[in-house]
């Protein structure tokens, strides 16, 4: 079900037309911000996508946008004046930034991120910090300490995680476009549940600084948009070389966008048959038979490939990204910030309770796993080995990239659950990433678009692109959203 | 490989720091084992003399200036510590 009455457009505009409203004086930012916020306000008690709105901010900001526009200041951006929503694991000077825990509940940065400092730079207005899975660890956006966000589709389902208050933020209406991290899934997961483009750049592209660590070897920043122009847009802005991270590096390419309006004919596709799981629903994979179709009349050559390491990924992603966390998550001690436990006789016992305390069944489970993972004893069977299957998979992609352009899957084996369904069996709930997470493992470029409809509720589909082929995989994309119009389903909310 | 015991768990929880109630260490030890037994499939992939990879960049010790920079300020800094004392952030005793 659709709806495309004319208040309603306004809502679901993409950037770009905003910014073509902002140029032509049909609307200024303050009115596109001013009417985001009404809308927010609206609609919350049913979503529950933004954990902190920062109304005041966003006016003053988009104050500025207008003044910019005019031609006063700086040359405006894409995205200049455009409102927008920042998961709340982005490091926000002056703003509470909690990651969904309990244990930062309270926390105000003293210093923006990088991508948070540059969205500012280039006029963009953020409107607030988008709810998540505590940490970000989590498919269905049910682990957030401050409640489950609900998808706009179906207010009883699951947005996905972990970006899913970005998800059904821009599926809703309620910002123009999301930024969200992506560790195993965490934009392109919840982008095909809510019906937007979500898109994980290759590994390096956005700094992380200022992005609370889950992985630090799989977690990139990246965009949720309502086209795959905004999600290119939104990458010139955020993608920079930053010294402050040093897995850093500079794009090969100027422009995101370079070859978004070139053709497909004659792009050598790859579909890889493992992704095509036994767990997958028929509604999925009709959808992603139909889209094959599509690529194919665009010209594309679809070709069947094998992939056989892709049956090992989960179990490489979930002793690694564990691993990780379980490091990176050490520094929540209750001392410096967050949750203190000032009842305790030892500084010891105090950590053990404010972490007790501060974070949730998800995180607890993932640190004692990983903790485990590279325990004395253990470290060689675990860490190591997947580490190594890692080297192994990571070939296995560049090997299928000697001979194919992209590869195609679906993002997901499902459609949006129902809150609760799979909330007690963490392994059926890591199984919703299985589709996503060899992406991650590789560091490789992937983006999923909006590719049908099933029983009522978005089909995602996901490109892969080839280390530092972000350009390519947004060549696709564009091709496929031109070709299709399910980029312009909206929920009737 | 065999389930976790609630001597591992209770060991596992004491290395991270993290105080569980009898109930969550139940609750954990029957989700870990559970997972652990999914990746016990790893062992059958062949990696002998292969090298790990631990992220995918291949960028090995990055280099930067010494440069002196200002640093955050001590207020906004010091305004999140749960106990504090002046400049000072207050901890509870190191030994009982």
């Amino acid at each position: 079900m659709t709806t495309q009455s004319t208040n309603s457009d306004f809502y679901f505009s993409s950037a770009r037309e905003l910014r073509t409203k902002f140029d032509q004086r049909e609307i200024s930012s303050v009115e596109a911000t001013r009417s985001m916020l009404e809308r927010i306000s609206t609609l919350e008690p049913s979503l529950n996508s933004y954990i902190t709105v920062t109304g005041e901010r966003a006016l003053k900001d988009a104050e500025a946008a207008d003044q910019r526009l005019q031609g006063t200041g700086q040359e405006p951006t894409p995205l200049t004046g455009v409102p927008i929503m920042v998961k709340d694991n982005f490091s926000t000077k002056d703003v509470e930034t909690t990651a969904a825990s309990n244990i930062l509940k309270g926390y105000i940065p003293p210093y923006d991120g990088t991508a948070v400092s540059l969205l500012k730079e280039a006029g963009a207005v953020i409107l607030g910090k988008g709810n998540l899975d505590e940490f970000a660890m989590g498919s269905s956006n049910e682990s957030s300490a401050f409640g489950p966000v609900h998808n706009p589709w179906d207010v009883k389902r699951v947005p996905g995680g972990s970006s899913g208050g970005a998800a059904a933020a821009v599926a809703a209406g309620e910002c123009f476009m999301g930024f969200g991290s992506d560790t195993g899934g965490s934009i392109r997961q919840p982008a095909s549940l809510c019906g937007v483009v979500g898109m994980k750049p290759t590994y390096g592209l956005v700094s992380r600084f200022g992005l609370l660590a889950f992985g630090s070897s799989l977690d990139q920043i990246g965009p949720l948009t309502r086209s795959v122009a905004d999600c290119a847009d939104a990458l010139n802005i955020i993608s920079s070389h930053d010294r402050r991270d040093s897995t850093s590096v500079a794009a090969p390419f100027t422009d995101f966008a370079q070859d978004i309006n070139a053709d497909v004919a004659g792009m050598k596709i790859g579909v890889p048959k493992e992704y095509l799981v036994d767990g997958i629903e028929r509604g999925v994979r009709s959808a992603f038979e139909t889209s094959l179709k599509t690529l194919e009349d665009l010209g594309a050559e679809i070709i069947e490939i094998s992939l056989p390491l892709t049956d090992h990924a989960l179990a490489v992603y979930y002793i690694i990204a564990p691993s990780e966390a379980s490091a990176n998550l050490s520094r929540y001690d209750g001392v410096k910030y967050g949750l203190g436990s000032l009842d305790n006789s030892t500084s010891a016992q105090a950590t053990e309770a404010a972490r007790g305390k501060g974070f949730g069944d998800e995180v607890k489970r993932r640190i004692l796993l990983g903790t485990y993972a590279l325990s004395a004893g253990y470290y060689d069977a675990y860490y190591k080995k997947a580490q190594q299957v890692r080297t192994l998979i990571r070939r296995e992609f560049t090997d299928a990239f000697l001979k194919f352009d992209a590869l195609v899957t679906p993002t997901s084996p499902t459609t949006a659950f129902k809150i609760g369904e799979k909330i007690d069996d963490p392994f059926q709930m890591y199984m919703n990433d299985v589709c996503t997470i060899p992406v991650n493992i590789a560091g490789l470029p992937s983006i999923s678009v909006p590719g049908g409809m099933s029983d009522g509720l978005p089909v995602g589909l996901q490109f892969i692109g080839p280390q530092f082929g972000d350009t390519a995989v947004i060549r696709v994309a564009a091709a496929y959203e031109r070709a299709t119009d399910w980029h312009q389903n909206h929920p009737l909310i | 490989m065999d389930p976790l015991t609630p001597k591992d768990v209770e060991h596992i929880a004491q290395l991270a720091y993290i105080k569980l109630s009898d109930e969550e260490s139940e609750n954990m030890r029957v989700h870990l084992s559970n997972i652990l037994g999914h990746f016990a499939s790893l062992s059958i992939v062949d990696t002998d003399g292969v090298e790990a990879t631990g992220h995918t960049t291949d960028l090995n010790t990055v280099m930067r200036k010494d440069e002196v920079q200002s640093p955050l300020d001590q207020e906004d800094v010091l305004r999140n510590a749960p106990d504090r004392d002046g400049e000072f952030v207050r901890v509870r005793p190191v030994l009982e």
